[in-house]
């Protein structure tokens, strides 16, 4: 097996306009995509993540292109693209910077917030999906399980993590540059998700007086709204609320607009133009995109979010530098392992051979002469002995450390010699 | 000579203003804001020898009008520093000083003889208090423009030069408050004692002249604002917007009524 099986296929908001990531929104079943990806031919191992910022399908397929078509269907399937669109809207690495890739996920990296830290979870959350149905192999499991102690190495050793924390990061400092002091303010978070939890934290410790969550299920709803000492209300509250509240966090999983412009602009009168702020975080999009027309309606959806972050993104990029290098190093280690992976069959297969002739030849041996127990044991150790020291050098000349391909080219000549692929 | 020196500092206060605006660099706004207080006090200086030079009262010529108005406007605005803060708003403030100061400069500085119809007590209460409303609004204008300017960059999601520079959207509005709820009632003086001095200078109280109508005019314009603002609750943009086109017409009743609609009033600048 070689690294260059080892893919990684996907859709992020850097190829991607919201738009279109919406409409790979792989909620409705989670089973789904596993039954999907199980069935196509040549993908041997693979872990599957979506998140609202990137969908991505990391694999292992020795055969190659046809494996990555059918992916890229799978990813596709609900789209409206023409193939040709969807390979626009992809990225796809093999070997080397597939495993960069993963890693630079994994850390955090590659985020819409360099450095936020849920990206991590999710891929852990992922891949012990993955694992559970059985989807994943000897190559996933190490891939993974590396990206984890990569993505806690570059988090204990630089700071990527401490200035940016997520979006909802970004969303409070929208919200300071709207109302100033948050102290006093009420938070109104419809939907009770992970996102809507992290977006109230950070808000209710920036002094945001009173949280209030609508959620479809009440009992969703109650336990997060206690969390913060907030009230709970159910989805259809939610304009009576609007009329109370200054920052308004969207994050339900419903597949179309749950609040249009017509229904907030009497809602305005109400609140007498006290300025809100809408934040959409979910993917396909919860409020209108024309609300933001409305005077005193500051509307972000995940994109807006993301040019905030850019905004103060250069004091993060010398942290990121140092994560950048650490990414390196490390994918230089995981594909030694990987070479290491290939050269242990030939290993194995040489001394397979060896101890078949030797057995053949004693064997030979042995049926002519009369040898007391202990001679015998003797001469079967000297014959074993002098084949492990034939065999010493080649393997000593086969470990020793060379480019990838001149590896390569040792591994087959060494199978050639000694004829093991007959 | 005076004059000058008031101008030169005027000046250098806005150019330091400009660099922190630019650079953000703390120290540099504390000199800006001591070379303005200096500029202020040198002001004082400037207006009180004009006052000797023309032994009465200096706010009938044109010159004087508007330097007394830059005057009015500098110690508006330090007075608010000394109350509080606004990030950045003396950039904006400086710029509108300094304009003024430049129209000032290039009016002429000769004294006119008072006419005797207005030898009174009633003239320096009359035209400081109408002057400093304008100088009140005319930091209502600023603190609208600021809000305009950062409303703009966060409803087009936009980030550029005042995203990170201005104040937040709430403390811009309330800014536009304060300024007007000062800056209004010290107009609804200026136009009571304007009134008080016509009937003692003229006989009436009122008599439709351009200038009295203008003045009016403009305070029908803050009265709405102020009105909207605490009965329906205008705020944010839309008052804004009108404590812009409201200090145009504190523009226009200063300027365009003296250049384009000649009154009673015209022989004062």
């Amino acid at each position: 097996m070689s690294a260059d099986s080892f893919f990684v296929l996907g859709v992020n908001h850097k190829t991607a306009p919201v738009a279109v990531r919406e409409q790979l929104s792989f909620s409705a079943d989670p089973e789904a995509p596993f039954r999907s990806l199980k069935e196509i031919a040549g993908c041997e191992e693979f872990c599957f993540l979506s998140t609202c910022n990137r969908v991505e399908v990391v694999f292992v397929a020795s055969g190659g292109q046809q494996a990555v078509r059918d992916i890229r269907r799978f990813l596709f399937a609900s789209a409206t693209v023409t193939d040709q669109e969807a390979e626009e809207y992809t990225y796809l690495h093999q070997g080397a910077e597939a495993i960069t890739h993963l890693f630079r996920v994994a850390a955090s990296l590659d985020s819409m917030v360099v450095g936020e830290p849920q990206i991590l979870g999710q891929l852990k959350d992922a891949y012990r999906m993955a694992a559970d149905r059985q989807c994943t192999g000897v190559m996933i499991n190490r891939m993974l399980h590396k990206a984890f102690s990569v993505a806690k190495r570059i988090r204990t050793e630089t700071n990527i993590g401490s200035s940016a924390v997520s979006i909802s990061y970004a969303a409070v400092e929208l919200a300071r540059k709207i109302f100033g002091d948050l102290t006093n303010k009420k938070v109104l978070l419809v939907g009770a998700g992970e996102m809507a939890e992290l977006a109230a934290e950070h808000l209710v410790n920036q002094g945001v007086s009173e949280v209030i969550v609508a959620n479809r299920t009440l009992e969703r709803a109650v336990k997060l709204a206690r969390r913060f000492n907030g009230s709970a209300v159910g989805l259809n509250e939610i304009h009576s609320q609007l009329e109370i509240a200054d920052i308004m966090v969207s994050s339900t999983g419903a597949t179309g607009l749950i609040l249009h412009k017509d229904e907030v602009k009497p809602i305005m009168k109400k609140r007498r133009s006290r300025p809100i702020f809408m934040i959409d975080i979910a993917v396909p999009r919860d409020l209108d995109p024309g609300l933001n027309d409305l005077d005193s309606v500051y509307l972000y959806d995940v994109d807006d979010l993301s040019h905030v972050v850019e905004s103060n993104k250069a004091e993060r990029d010398q942290e990121a530098n140092k994560a950048e290098r650490i990414v390196v190093e490390e994918t230089l280690k995981l594909l030694q392992w990987v070479e290491d992976m290939q050269l242990t069959p030939t290993i194995t297969a040489l001394r397979q051979k060896a101890d078949v002739i030797v057995k053949g030849e004693l064997g030979k041996t042995m049926a002519n002469i009369e040898l007391s127990k202990k001679e015998r044991k003797s001469v079967e150790k000297m014959a074993g002995a002098i084949v492990n020291k034939m065999l010493h050098d080649p393997l000593v000349f086969l470990k020793e450390s060379s480019s990838p391909e001149g590896r390569q080219r040792k591994l087959d000549h060494v199978r050639k010699m000694f004829k093991l692929d007959s | 000579m005076l004059f000058k020196l008031t101008f030169i500092l005027y000046v250098l206060a806005l150019t330091n203003y400009a660099v922190f605006f630019v650079s953000q660099n703390k120290k540099m706004r504390k000199v800006a804001r001591m070379v303005l207080l200096a500029a202020g006090v040198v002001h004082c200086v400037t207006i009180g020898g004009r006052y000797l030079l023309a032994g009465h009262t200096p706010l009938t010529t044109h010159h004087d009008t508007v330097s007394f108005f830059a005057w009015s406007m500098t110690w508006a605005f330090l007075s608010f520093r000394w109350r509080y803060q606004v990030k950045n708003f003396g950039t904006f403030v400086t710029v509108v000083i300094m304009a003024l100061m430049v129209v000032a400069g290039l009016s002429s500085t000769e004294i006119q003889q008072l006419p005797p119809a207005l030898r009174s007590n009633w003239l320096p209460i009359h035209a400081a208090i109408a002057i400093m409303a304008n100088g009140f609004l005319a930091m209502g204008f600023c603190s609208g423009v600021m809000y305009l300017l950062q409303e703009r960059e966060l409803k087009q999601k936009r980030f550029g030069l005042f995203y990170p520079r201005l104040p937040s959207l709430e403390a811009l509005d309330s800014l536009n408050q304060h300024c007007l709820t000062i800056g209004f009632p010290l107009l609804t003086l200026g136009i009571i004692t304007g009134s008080i001095w016509a009937k003692q200078a003229w006989g009436a109280y009122w008599q439709w002249d351009p200038k009295e109508t203008w003045s009016l005019i403009t305070w029908f314009l803050y009265a709405a604002l102020l009105h909207q603002r605490f009965a329906i609750g205008w705020r944010g943009r839309r008052s804004a917007i009108m404590a812009i086109v409201g200090f145009g017409a504190v523009l226009f009743t200063l300027w365009g009524v003296t250049y384009l609609l000649p009154g009673v009033h015209s022989y004062v600048g």
